[in-house]
């Protein structure tokens, strides 16, 4: 049987980033989220499979390493916090335009502005609608335990050479803090250079060996081949859009009304779920793993049999908006959240729910 | 069984670790278990918490409003969680320092003089230890054994050698545990 | 004579190495970007080093290096060169791996880069376009504009109460304990251009010997941006640019 060792979602990061085969993680300190880089200078798999670890003079140059990193075809991530996240977003938007693979990882903390370090789902909006300039997105996958913070590099990686495009994790501080029993996988080896070759030669920097050289850009200045290029990006979204969606359910069959709630949200509204049933209340929970590609076939499905809907969220309403286009009207989407680093208990929000009824 | 326990106190006194070797030793027995320190604005002013739920099944909410045990060990946090323990729940606390003793009759109220027992030990480190005793031998939720599994587990192999003394303060708390009412 | 009378093996006198492709440079007539290009793909061609080369391109003028050399290139954010280039040559350290910067996308925007990368000591070769000027937006204040230049940000002269001075960034640089080479050379007449090509190539070698950074400026010339005729551009950047920034090696070990 595999190993369960106790850690911190953040710990699992540096984990599942060493057993994936990952290449290089290039990142910038800061609460709450320092514990991932900090586990893998601890560890320093430089030693055992020749991961790269560094760390940079800034988030602005993390990014920009993955950007390199990610050009030579190699699994590269960072990890961050929400102010950080935001130094990234250039970055990031070079990366999408550019259609390379990578892995960011935001451990959110609230805002805006130097905010607060305890955890919050305020970078929602940030996140799914891209957060930097120009029409793009980064695969963003929703983690709600320590074992998740694990699995989801290796899947997020999975997602960033499928799709040729960033692959976010958005975390929150009571994921990244939290310790939970994880299982550990079976460790994959690092790519081979000729493995790289054989997958991203017409495409990757890694010197260009019985071909022309490659150029990785996001730059046209002709607008018709900029529009081309947006377009063929567009396309790739449906695509994701129709292949990616990952999403859970907790008691929707027979459900009257529903809480959907994300990350740490997900497990407190698993929580209010079962309290709500405990009174004869058939609520039930959907979880969007991927926040993009949103679960929106899903939830529609859903809405015939319920009496209302419950967007629940440690931010002032975000995923709420994307419910609600789902829902156009039909039935009562509500809100509840709270900001700045306050966690709602399940009690607290199942007081809140009762006065929707 | 599903236990959900708080233990609060001052930073220094080992809160964090004594919540760590709690939820090695659930994971040695083969149960589902979360430790959640403080995390929220209560962390200013020095004082330090960790939630610490074990569980046979899935656990959902980390956080929580309520609780099975509370692990008290300063006057702040006494006040702050003597109300949010479940009725019937258990109260753990170290009198020393305390002025406005527990006052709730539908729970369970246990004291143990850690800081004392430690002098007594001479060994100041060893407090986190006793108070752990003193809970488990009110609530026996976590074999021995597997504390010691648990201790392993979480301490770097070079401490390993404090392990009989970790033991030893447990078994220490388990005989100065007393009961209030 | 027929013109294909004269194009044949016998008669050819000098020809252009494979590595600069043949499309039609678009830098202005008399600009240095273009002798830089050819002395670069010149060293990878002598070194032998054509496919395990990569470079860097910049924001600025030469954000299209990419399309002259045959070789992989990377284009970066703008001054975040010396952050790609630390990774790739990280994750491929068999690779050489080089940077094209010029002063406003090196000295401004990406100083933090820059700094941290040669203070890292990071075993690539950064090239520094050095013209006094931004080209590709139209002639703007550079961080290493001269003290009364004229740009379209300083109509009436760079002045220090209002713009600071200009930055000896090469200087800061030479100071770093992770460089191993620091020079600052031109590309004038044909003398200076063997220099550089020297330079480049001592670079480029040492980015293979672990030694550290090496940092090759060029003096250059930006006669649109300058609004002056190249001739004139090389005059005035001898005698205005040389005695600020003068030329030749800050750093050799």
């Amino acid at each position: 049987m595999a190993e369960k060792i106790l850690m911190k979602g953040n710990e699992a990061i540096a984990y599942g980033a060493i057993d994936c085969g990952c290449d290089g993680y290039f990142g910038y300190p800061i609460t709450p989220q320092s514990e991932v880089m900090e586990t893998l200078m601890k560890v320093q798999p430089w030693e055992t499979t020749g991961m790269v670890v560094l760390q940079a003079e800034s988030e602005t140059s993390s990014i920009n390493m993955v950007y390199g990193g990610a050009c030579c075809g190699k699994k590269v991530m960072t990890s961050s916090s929400s102010p950080g996240i935001s130094l990234m977003c250039e970055g990031l938007s070079y990366i999408a335009g550019a259609e390379l693979p990578c892995v960011v990882v935001n451990v959110m903390r609230g805002g805006p502005g130097l905010g607060t370090i305890q955890p919050s789902q305020g970078d929602y909006f940030q996140a799914v609608k891209g957060g930097g300039h120009g029409d793009y997105h980064p695969i963003v996958l929703a983690p709600a335990s320590a074992q998740d913070m694990y699995d989801f590099v290796g899947e997020a990686f999975e997602l960033a050479f499928k799709y040729r495009n960033p692959a976010m994790i958005l975390g929150d501080g009571v994921i990244g803090q939290m310790m939970e029993k994880v299982e550990l996988r079976p460790a994959k080896p690092r790519r081979t250079d000729e493995e790289i070759r054989a997958l991203c030669d017409s495409w990757a920097t890694i010197g260009n060996k019985g071909r022309h050289g490659n150029t990785i850009t996001s730059l046209a200045l002709d607008p018709q081949v900029q529009e081309n290029f947006n377009i063929k990006l567009q396309k790739k979204y449906a695509e994701i859009e129709a292949n990616e969606v990952r999403y859970s359910t907790y008691m929707t069959d027979d459900a009257e009304y529903l809480i959907v709630a994300f990350g740490c949200m997900s497990r407190i509204g698993e929580k209010v779920v079962e309290l709500a049933r405990e009174e004869g209340i058939r609520l039930g929970l959907l979880r969007p793993i991927t926040l993009y590609p949103f679960p929106k076939k899903e939830i529609d499905s859903l809405v015939p049999q319920l009496k209302n809907i419950l967007s629940l969220e440690l931010n002032a309403g975000q995923m709420v908006e994307d419910i609600r286009l789902i829902v156009n009207g039909r039935i009562p989407v509500n809100f509840y959240g709270r900001q700045g680093g306050m966690i709602p208990d399940p009690e607290e929000i199942l007081e809140v729910f009762k006065k929707t009824m | 069984m599903k236990e959900e326990i708080i233990i609060a106190g001052f930073g220094g006194q080992g809160v964090l670790s004594m919540g760590k070797i709690l939820a090695y030793s659930g994971i040695m027995q083969d149960q589902e278990v979360a430790w959640m320190p403080s995390y929220g604005p209560e962390m200013r002013g020095g004082t330090c918490n960790v939630s610490v739920i074990l569980s046979d099944k899935k656990i959902s909410s980390p956080i929580l409003s309520k609780f099975d045990t509370a692990i008290i060990l300063n006057q702040q946090s006494l006040d702050k969680f003597e109300s949010r323990v479940k009725p019937g729940g258990l109260l753990v606390y170290d009198p020393n320092g305390i002025t406005h003793h527990p006052t709730r009759t539908d729970i369970q109220i246990y004291k143990i003089d850690a800081a004392d027992e430690a002098a007594k030990l001479g060994n100041a480190k060893a407090y986190n230890m006793i108070v752990l005793g003193a809970f488990l031998k009110v609530k026996p939720i976590v074999k021995m054994e597997n504390v010691t599994a648990g201790l392993k587990k979480s301490l770097p192999p070079r401490h390993h050698n404090l392990i009989p003394m970790n033991e030893q303060a447990i078994k220490v708390g388990m005989e100065a545990v007393v009961k209030v009412r | 004579m027929d013109i294909n009378e004269i194009i044949k093996p016998e008669n050819k006198v000098y020809g252009k190495t494979p590595i600069l492709k043949d499309n039609i440079l678009h830098y202005c007539p008399g600009c240095s970007h273009g002798v830089v290009h050819k002395i670069i793909a010149e060293v990878i061609e002598e070194m032998g080093i054509q496919d395990k080369t990569i470079g860097i391109s910049p924001v600025g003028c030469s954000v299209f290096a990419y399309n002259y050399l045959d070789i992989d290139w990377q284009q970066a954010a703008h001054g975040r060169a010396p952050a790609l280039a630390t990774a790739t040559k990280r994750l491929m350290p068999d690779k050489y791996v080089f940077t094209y910067q010029g002063d406003g996308d090196l000295a401004s925007i990406g100083t933090a880069e820059v700094m941290h990368a040669c203070n890292r000591g990071e075993n690539i070769v950064i090239i520094f376009i050095n013209n006094a000027i931004y080209g590709m937006t139209g002639g703007q204040m550079a961080p290493t504009t001269l003290l009364g230049q004229v740009t379209a940000t300083t109509p009436y002269g760079r002045k220090a109460e209002l713009n600071g001075y200009p930055l000896k960034i090469t200087e800061l640089i030479a100071q770093l304990e992770g460089t191993c080479y620091v020079t600052r050379q031109s590309v004038q007449n044909p003398a200076a251009v063997r220099k550089t090509k020297k330079a480049i190539r001592k670079a480029f070698e040492n980015s293979m010997m672990k030694k550290g950074t090496s940092f090759v400026e060029v003096v250059s010339t930006c006669n649109s941006g300058w609004k002056v005729p190249p001739v004139q551009a090389n005059k005035w950047m001898e005698e205005n640019m040389f005695p600020f920034y003068p030329l030749g090696d800050m750093k050799d070990r």
